[in-house]
This record gives structure tokens, sequence and C-alpha cells, in this order.
């Protein structure tokens, strides 16, 4: 692993919570990793378990996932289906290969800009000890198998087309 | 009298039940067999390799091939029936989206050879010989397909133009898509050839589902008798339903076993386990997290229940630490 590997994060945020709380961590100009891509969602709840799939094949090495505390939602439940969400996918991930850590959910509150920086700052401490994910050159490695035998392929139509191009000249 | 259109159908990892399926057809494929002529059918008629071959490109209407693509063979001829097809349809659940043997994506290739031809209880092979590309005996040389590492659907080996959707298709789908073909009236291209819903649409329980269902515990067919009149998921069973296309007409459900997923997704979902996951779990009754975590371990095997067919087409496709 290089020095100089910096880990990507897209991180889902609330609108009502932890996407306030990152808001007050930045006017209050506190420091933390900037290692997160952020998406602002209505509610934790909104985070549909294919987003955080796709964050991890498209590149993703970790995602982070920002919520109201429990009893807090805006929606009243938001966070708890988030919650149990949560814990099957963290079984999912683990079943298909990825490392459980890559994949956080905490509850911050819209005063918590202190707790969202040691979060990020954890979390990206955390991926540093693992390896780059880096599932889109995964794929690409996975389906050079296919790739060589479909340039034979094309190469051995190439030469019978030449050659009837040739018999019939 | 003008020559009839030329139907092919090729089978690449399957069980034989998509060529039953059109078996399945019963009378009506007298119709079919009247209006077409089937060209290549390696599992029905004696036709060989170098027939497709020497057919010009272009030169067959359609091709439905069902199974998934797991050796270099497949690969050659699915590529081989794509350059001698108008249209190539996707007949199945295992050319659709992997199928049951994309669950071997769980696994490297070395694991399942390993197991399958060592340490299987029922295998004898005090040698340990394994399948080789390459054998030579004698001066003879004989050689095999390449086992891939990668389980794939057939539309990420080759460009596919519809899906029949179904382990298998419903005898119904095929009667409508060759219908449809010989009319020339097919949808856009990249289609799943079955209606745009949620099974739940058409399932016979569907006004025994609550509104609100709650899950105290998820419970497995084996162990209970199912109610045959009450939604599945009322009685805490795992159905596929709510994220899977119809078009099946509710076959399992009618036999009174949940559904499976076979169809795969409706067009709005990506990956159906992540979506069937996202259902369940909402639903879950609990917010204690211990209460949360036993509830959710009454699902033993969440990847081999949730993508039983679809492993290959969702977005992680394969156990990712494999190489």
């Amino acid at each position: 692993m290089s020095e100089t590997y910096e880990p990507k994060i897209v991180a889902f945020f609330c609108n009502w919570c932890t996407y306030a709380a990152a808001d007050l961590a930045g006017v209050s100009r506190m420091k933390y990793a900037p290692n997160l891509r952020t998406i602002r969602v209505m509610c934790s709840g909104r985070v549909d378990p294919q987003f955080v799939l796709e964050a991890f094949a498209r590149g993703a090495d970790g995602v982070l996932i920002g919520g109201c505390h429990p009893g807090d939602c805006h929606y009243i439940s938001g966070n708890y289906k988030c919650l149990r969400r949560f814990k099957l996918l963290k079984r999912v991930v683990e079943q298909m290969g990825i490392e459980p850590d890559r994949l956080r959910l905490e509850w911050i509150s819209a005063s918590e800009g202190d707790k969202l920086r040691q979060v990020v700052n954890e979390f990206v401490a955390k991926l540093r000890e693992l390896p780059p994910l880096n599932l889109p050159q995964r794929f690409v490695e996975w389906d050079k198998e296919v790739a060589e035998l479909h340039n034979m392929v094309a190469a051995a139509e190439e030469q019978q087309k030449s050659e009837e191009v040739t018999s019939h000249a | 009298m003008p020559e009839k259109p030329k139907i092919a159908f090729y089978w690449c990892a399957s069980c034989g039940g998509c060529e039953e399926s059109v078996v399945d057809l019963a009378e009506s494929i007298l119709d079919v067999a009247g209006a077409v002529d089937i060209v290549f059918w390696p599992v029905a008629m004696d036709f060989k390799v170098s027939d497709v071959e020497a057919m010009p490109d272009q030169s067959i209407l359609a091709t439905m091939i069902n199974g998934a693509i797991r050796t270099s063979e497949q690969e050659e001829m699915a590529r081989l029936l794509r350059r001698k097809s108008q249209y190539i349809i996707a007949y199945g659940s295992c050319a659709h989206l992997g199928g049951i043997p994309a669950l071997a994506n769980q696994f490297s290739r070395e694991q399942i050879l390993e197991y399958v031809y060592k340490q299987a209880p029922s295998v004898t092979n005090p040698e340990g010989v394994t399948p080789q590309p390459r054998f030579s005996d004698n001066g003879h040389e004989v050689t095999l397909p390449e086992f891939r590492n990668v389980v794939r659907a057939l539309d990420q080996v080759i460009e596919v133009d519809y899906y029949l959707p179904g382990c298998a298709p419903s005898p119904k789908l095929l009667a409508q898509a060759v219908g449809a073909l010989l009319k020339g009236e097919l949808p856009p291209k990249g289609s799943v050839l079955a209606p745009d819903v949620a099974l739940c649409d058409e399932c016979p329980r569907k006004e025994s589902k609550p509104t609100e269902v709650s899950f105290k515990e998820f419970k497995r067919p084996h162990e209970v008798i199912a109610d045959p009149n009450l939604c599945f998921l009322a009685q805490g069973l795992i159905c596929m339903g709510p994220a899977t296309r119809s078009g099946c007409g509710a076959a399992c459900i009618t036999g009174n076993m949940p559904c499976t997923g076979c169809y795969g997704p409706p067009s709005r979902v990506r990956d159906q386990g992540a979506k069937i996951l996202s259902s369940l779990c909402a639903n879950v009754a609990a917010e204690d997290e211990a209460e949360i975590e036993k509830i959710l371990s009454t699902i033993p095997d969440p990847v081999g229940t949730f993508y039983r067919y679809s492993l290959a087409r969702s977005l992680l496709r394969r156990r990712v630490d494999l190489k």
C-alpha cells in the first residue's frame, strides 16, 4: 500500500441532523480529514441499500451514514429503518468479501459538529489500515478473461474474411 | 412460398428446465413449428456447430440462449450465435441475471474444483484428478473448454436484445414473445418481455397483505405449514414478491410457496437483493439494537436468499476479495 493512499468516503447525511452538524463544523472552522464526498438526503431512512452498494461498486473505500439520534427522527421512524437495514446490509457486505468496517452508521445531531469531526477522522484512520478497495479496477481485472477470447475470435474472423476476399479475387 | 423465419435455441450453464419450458408450449408448439424453421437446438435436434458456422451472418431471426456463461466454450458459442442472429434473447433467469449458477460467484474457481472433484461426500477420486484445459497421452492431445473464474449473465458477454425472465419462463410469455417477433411488433431494445410491475400486483393474496407488515421473526418455508390464503409476509415468511417482476402468474404462491425472485427486479430496481433487504428491514418490528439483531439473525443466509437468481447482475457481481 502506498503512503499517499487517500481513502474515498461517500457520506449520506440526513438533512435535519448530521448534515446540519457538518455545516456547524464548517462554520465553526473545525478541521477534519477531507476524504468525504457528502450527499445530503432528507432522512437516513432514505438511504437505499442500493446507494451503499453502488458507492462501493463505483470506487468508494468506505460509506458513512449519518442520521438523527434514536427518538429524534424528523419523520419519527426513518432512523430505525436505517439502523435495521444497516445491520443486515453489513452482513451482506461481509458475505460478499468487503470488510464490514468499511460501512459505518453514526447518530450525529445538529449541535454535534465536534462529534462529526471525530467520527470522520476516526473513520479515515480505520480505512487507512485497510488496503484500497478499488472495485472498478477489480471488475476490469475479472473481465480480462472474457476480453482475451473476444480478441482471439475477432482476429480469427478477420483472418477468415480476408481469406474469403483473396479466394474470390 | 416465402422462406419461414429461422429460430435457434442454445443452452449454456443451465439445468435444462428452460428447454422443457419450450416443450411446455404443448400443442401450441405446433403453431410455432409451423410458423418458423428451427435451425439449431442441440437438446432436441441433431445440428453441428459447423452447420451454424456455415450460415450467413444475421440469417437467424432470433436465438434464445438460456443458461449463465461459465466456460470459454459457452462464450464462443454465444459470440457465434450473436453474429448469425438478428435478435438475441436471454432466455430464463440464468441468461438474464446469472441465476442459480451465479451463486458460485461466492467462491473461487479453485474452491469449487477442489470441492466438486475431491471433497464432496459422494466423490471417489483417489488420484485427485481435476479437469485440465489440455491433456496429452501417447502423443495424443485432447482439450477441454476453460472454466472461468466468474459466472456471467449473457449480457456481460455479448449484446442482448431482449430478456425472457423466469426459472423457467412461463410458456405464455414465450408464446407472446414469439408472436411479437413474427409480427415484428417488438418493444424497445433491452426490454424484459414481462410486465413491469411487482409480483404483488398479480398475487392472489394481495388483499390479505397488511398495510403495516411487522416482522417479529423470519420463518423458513420448511419450518411452518403456511396458511394458503394469507400474504406470506404477514406470516413472517420471506417472499421476494415486492422486489420481483410479475408475469409468472404467481405460480409458486398458488402452490403455497413464497416467491424466490426468479423473474428478477422490475426495471426501476437495479439490485434486487438490496431492494428486498430494504423492504424487509423497514418492516422489522423492533427498535432496540439487540432485538433487531435477534430478529435479523433468523435470516441465516442473506446473500443466498436475496440474490438467489441475480448475483451475477447485482451491483457487486461476485465476492469481491476473489481473484
